[in-house]
């Protein structure tokens, strides 16, 4: 049996496990999880990070063998399995509408109020946390919504700004640069700097959207 | 207390970074010239974890309120403590009143200074380090300005002899020629072994887009023969990644924790204050090395540091 996974070098004090086989899979990411939990805590390693089906795990070089590292992330994710992390429930309020909204609703054939409906109508789950403070890959979106992101990405994505591109959703965390697409705006707070853990959403968490206006 | 005279919104206070929430989205941020900053408070006896200023904007002027001790390395920069000139990779007892002028480098682009029990700023998530992309941290999470006085630690006890002692040139400091050294990342195989041996052997061009956050360099376009979506992942300073124009970003200390372009290598760790001192106009190459000679490298830094911080702690008399 061939192996379901790559492990890659990133630089001389981490590595990345890639689990990917195609689309972004809720199983392989459960387990994967479960993995990162497993590995958090050990000595030498600075930062076990989830992405989307891969996890990078940072440590101090000379304190950690890289090739045992390694072997315990091979290992690792052939011995996990899909536990599933408890998660939180979050319900965040948004206002739809905005200058993309429309462009959205023609772009993939449907009316502002499919739109609306389809996104706040779907259960997300916490991916991963990452790219800026607290910002969160979420996934469950509706394929119906799937649009390919901008080329070029557009300055000053607002922050509060709740966004999708390619089959992926997001809230913005801070006002940045994104090239995905804005349906609305919501007050969620993401990411506090002087709390311990900033960011308020974690990795298997679990996000319900709810419709506080419709602005056209 | 120290006053900020003369200064630019890139000059920040800065330490070794944060550890352990790239998983929250926290960037490690930290000192651009590691091992420079390292120097610094090495020389002076402060604890590795202290804080020193990154000075990316000159001239740069700073008052001292009280007696302490100083120390400034990194780019080659005519530095002057009350009107004396101060060899490069220098610490020296500053009096209360000195003032600490530094001219812009002749070569390189970030000065540090540290002074005598760091700057002392309160610790968040973990450092005193300022991110200035995403605004936290440091001195109220932005660049310093004129009039900005900040606080200092205690200082080591001991004071240096007079005249001050200096450092020696770190390993491979004196080379300017020698190349990056990078280790292949997870898609080098998506790049045929043309465009790899292009990747590593032309002079690459630092553009105007090089900040704290990355480096994006003039050259050929890497095309990728094995084109494939990939899923967000994790990245760490130093990833090399090459987005649809082909031409290669470098991550550095401010890089977004996850991305999605493909990554054709990974700048080692001992190798990364090179772009932290590199300005628009420099010419970089590349150079594939093996897990060992990257281990290696960054051993002969730390070994180089332990001597440093013994050598100057001989210095100090009480």
């Amino acid at each position: 049996m061939t192996d379901d996974f790559i492990i890659s070098d990133a630089g001389t004090g981490a590595l990345l496990l890639d689990v990917a086989a195609g689309a972004f899979d809720e199983g392989r990411q459960a387990r994967l999880l479960a993995l990162a939990d497993s590995l958090a805590g050990t000595v030498g390693i600075d930062d076990v990070v989830p992405g989307m089906n891969n996890l990078m795990v940072a440590f101090d070089p000379l304190a950690v063998d890289v090739d045992e590292m390694e072997r315990r992330l091979a290992d690792g994710w052939r011995s996990a399995a899909a536990v599933g992390r408890p998660g939180r429930q979050h319900e965040i309020a948004v206002v739809y509408g905005g200058p993309d909204l429309g462009d959205v609703a023609a772009a993939v054939g449907l009316s502002i109020d499919e739109v609306v409906e389809r996104h706040a109508g779907a259960v997300y789950r916490v991916a991963a946390i990452g790219a800026m403070p607290g910002f969160p890959y979420l996934s469950g979106l509706d394929p119906a919504l799937s649009m390919p992101r901008r080329a070029v990405p557009r300055q000053g994505v607002p922050k509060g700004a709740v966004i999708v591109g390619g089959g992926q959703a997001g809230i913005m965390p801070i006002t940045a640069p994104s090239g995905w697409h804005s349906l609305g705006h919501t007050d969620f707070d993401l990411f506090d700097p002087d709390r311990d853990a900033p960011a308020t959403l974690a990795p298997g968490d679990v996000v319900r959207f709810i419709i506080a206006g419709v602005e056209r | 207390m120290i006053e900020i005279l003369s200064s630019g919104a890139l000059n920040s206070v800065q330490d070794r970074g944060r550890r352990g929430l790239l998983s929250s989205g926290v960037s490690r941020s930290g000192a651009m010239d590691l091992p420079a900053l390292a120097a610094a408070n090495a020389l002076i006896g402060n604890d590795r974890d202290a804080a020193a200023i990154e000075v990316a904007a000159f001239p740069f002027r700073l008052r001292f309120d009280a007696d302490t001790t100083v120390a400034v390395t990194g780019a080659a920069a005519e530095a002057r403590l009350a009107g004396r000139r101060l060899p490069p990779w220098w610490a020296i007892e500053a009096r209360a009143g000195d003032e600490l002028t530094i001219d812009p480098p002749t070569v390189g682009a970030r000065v540090y200074v540290a002074v005598g029990g760091g700057v002392d700023m309160p610790l968040l998530l973990g450092a005193r380090a300022t991110d200035l992309k995403s605004g936290y941290g440091g001195h109220e999470g932005r660049g310093l300005r004129r009039g900005d006085r900040l606080p200092l630690g205690r200082r080591p006890s001991g004071k240096l002899p007079n005249g001050g002692i200096g450092a020696p040139p770190p390993p491979g400091r004196d080379d300017a020629d020698r190349p990056l050294r990078v280790l292949p990342a997870a898609e080098w195989s998506d790049f045929s072994g043309e465009v790899r041996q292009l990747f590593a052997t032309v002079d690459w061009r630092v553009t105007a887009e090089a900040d704290r956050q990355g480096c994006r360099l003039d050259g050929p376009d890497l095309v990728r023969e094995r084109r494939r979506e990939l899923l967000s992942h994790g990245i760490v300073p130093g990833t090399v990644q090459v987005p649809p124009s082909g031409r290669p970003i470098v991550q550095l200390a401010e890089a977004n924790t996850c991305g999605g372009y493909p990554k054709i290598a990974t700048v080692i760790d001992a190798d990364l204050w090179r772009l932290g001192q590199a300005v628009p106009g420099d010419a970089v190459r590349f150079a594939v090395v093996s897990r060992d000679d990257g281990l290696a490298a960054l051993r002969a830094a730390a070994d180089w540091l332990a001597g440093l911080r013994r050598a100057a702690a001989l210095y100090r008399v009480s």
